[in-house]
């Protein structure tokens, strides 16, 4: 966050200032004005990379795999996206999405509920439990990092015991359960339902944050929270909708990661909270809130996908692709440094 | 005597042994700059913070027009017709000009896009954010749609200004505006100040710079101690008496003003 600037030009000068900025003074700029600009820009350049490496990366079967794959985290990235816009973090993402799984699945087998009615309770969990994070962060004012490193262990423990640590098979799930995995041809590519309601999530929630007074207040809050406050902006409401809002795109996810996997599994998921942060970093989106977007976590999940998918392809061992991974995110947080620093 | 447009009677306000109020008192006047001044701790801000909604006293009257009033939050005084811009500049860095000047009251489109998709009319925001800015001649703005980060701290000041000017119907309270700023962007404030008055709000000013006390004050406050020691004009007393008295250094002399 720049200071308040004190020793500034005046106008006119700072206009013939700019006039004469360096190249990389000018790239500053753009990426700070358009900051999704970056991750678009690695995630075309990735493409045609990997496409170059190996002829088969950019055919229609392989480009539906990579959006199939990267479908469940660009979900929980998208909550993810919304609570660290506020300047907060979820680690219990990744609990959340598995347990709401298990409990949909254990209401519909073991509790021989109808499809939509185990759908509905799921949902309605993992909205809770997000709701349990937002109540915690904003009635005891505790860090969002503590919150949820504590739900994430409640949440996990509670799996076990509902789960019993054993796998639902989704033949033994009514059918709306795995519906998300069904695919459609659509022109070569494949798409699934799960990718259909991924995208439109995104849609909705672009919509929401540039387009809503919502928006705008879940901006302001992390941008500073003080300010926001004494704006007149109930921070609180809009801290408790975001948690709430998240959990349940974390529960619909956990929908989608039944149809992706045809079972529900309590042992999957420990990867999903670092899988959703990195997405969300990849995509430009600050983790000191206030600054990034819906757009840019899209575009992280689908380079985190590509370069798995790609590097795969390529014939680079699996143990590589996290040191691949790791490197990128370092790259986007130091990027994201030399944007905030930005000069007027 | 004209009634008060907002006054402030024996307030209290205490946090555990300390007492940031004591009998508070203040009296704002139609159509003048109040300006409150006095030393670190002596309640200036508790004062404010009680009239703004940001704090609620522990006891004692608000009165708005003759009425008595109790606010909750800043949202109540907002809601009067009360704005404050605060010490911490109250914008958003990252939102342009015309979101901050709308910041928690943004106008939705008319119809069902408004009121079933909760979308915003940007169009009339930003034209009427241009209207306001226009109107207390921060022309310097080229682009309204600039993020209020990239604006110096002169502009931001002129930001929130204009905001409070924008939609306060009855008082307009600043917190040391002036505090961040350079010698002419300093000075452009106070003519913002000046304008707001001239458009017939009366505007309380918390300030530590004398000089520009002196210059726009209609009447001065001063506050020592968690009480009103007196009230001066600038005609009526110099600085050095007016720091002096803030000071404890003289006896404060009976209300000049």
């Amino acid at each position: 966050m720049s200071t308040t600037a004190t020793k500034e030009p005046s106008p006119p000068q700072d206009f013939e200032v700019r006039q004469q900025e360096s190249l990389g003074l000018r790239l500053q700029h753009l990426l700070h004005g358009n900051p999704t600009l970056g991750p678009l820009a690695v995630l075309i350049v990735a493409i045609i990379a990997f496409s170059l490496a190996n002829s088969r990366f950019f055919s229609a079967p392989n480009l539906s795999l990579v959006l199939a794959q990267v479908t469940v985290i660009a979900v929980l990235a998208l909550g993810q996206t919304l609570i660290i816009l506020t300047a907060g973090i979820d680690l219990s993402v990744g609990a959340i999405a598995v347990f709401s799984a298990i409990l949909m699945a254990n209401f519909a087998t073991k509790l021989g509920m109808p499809g939509i009615l185990a759908l509905l309770l799921g949902l309605i969990a993992g909205t809770a439990m997000g709701a349990l994070n937002g109540s915690l962060v904003t009635r005891f004012r505790l860090p969002p990092f503590i919150v949820t490193l504590g739900t994430l262990s409640i949440f996990l423990s509670l799996n076990s015991v509902v789960s019993q640590s054993k796998t639902v098979r989704g033949s033994d799930m009514p059918d709306l359960m795995t519906w998300t995995g069904t695919t459609i041809p659509f022109g070569g590519f494949r798409l699934t339902y799960g990718s259909i309601i991924m995208l439109l999530l995104f849609a909705v929630f672009w919509y929401a944050l540039s387009s809503t007074a919502w928006g705008k207040h879940v901006y302001a809050t992390g941008d500073d929270i003080e300010a926001a406050r004494l704006a007149g902006i109930r921070t609180n409401r809009v801290l408790f909708s975001v948690y709430t809002v998240a959990g349940l795109l974390y529960a619909i996810g956990a929908w989608i990661l039944i149809g992706r996997l045809a079972s529900a599994s309590p042992n999957v998921g420990a990867e999903y909270n670092l899988d959703s942060i990195t997405a969300v970093v990849l995509g430009g989106t600050s983790l000191f809130g206030g600054r990034g977007g819906v757009l840019g976590t899209l575009i992280g999940a689908l380079i985190v996908g590509v370069f798995r998918n790609g590097l795969q392809l390529a014939g680079v061992e699996v143990v590589w692709q996290g040191f691949a991974i790791g490197l990128l995110v370092l790259v986007a947080v130091s990027l994201d440094q030399w944007i905030r620093k930005v000069k007027t | 005597m004209t009634t008060p447009v907002l006054q402030a009677s024996n307030l209290t306000k205490r946090y555990g042994r300390v007492t940031a109020i004591e009998s508070g008192d203040l009296e704002l006047y139609p159509g003048e700059i109040l300006a409150v001044i006095g030393d670190n701790g002596a309640g200036k801000s508790s004062l404010i913070k009680a009239l703004s909604g940001a704090v609620i006293p522990d006891s004692g009257e608000i009165y708005l027009d003759g009425e008595r009033v109790h606010f909750r939050n800043p949202m109540d005084a907002r809601a009067a017709g009360i704005e404050t811009v605060y010490q911490t500049l109250a914008v958003a860095p990252g939102l342009d000009i015309a979101d901050n000047l709308f910041l928690g009251r943004e106008e939705r489109k008319a119809g069902v896009l408004g009121s079933v998709f909760r979308m915003l009319d940007k169009g009339h925001m930003r034209s009427e954010a241009r209207r306001h800015m226009n109107e207390l001649g921060v022309a310097t703005l080229q682009n309204i749609g600039q993020a209020v980060e990239s604006l110096s701290g002169g502009q931001r000041q002129a930001v929130a200004v204009a905001r409070s000017a924008a939609f306060g119907s009855k008082v307009v309270i600043l917190d040391e505006p002036t505090a961040a700023l350079g010698v002419k962007e300093g000075n452009r404030v106070l003519q913002l100040i000046r304008d707001v008055r001239d458009r017939g709000l009366p505007v309380i000013l918390i300030s530590h710079n004398m000089p520009h006390v002196f210059e726009v004050a209609d009447r001065i406050h001063i506050q020592r101690l968690g009480r009103r020691a007196t009230v001066i004009t600038p005609q009526s007393h110099s600085m050095s008496e007016a720091v002096a008295i803030m000071t404890g250094a003289a006896e404060p002399p009976p209300h000049a003003a």
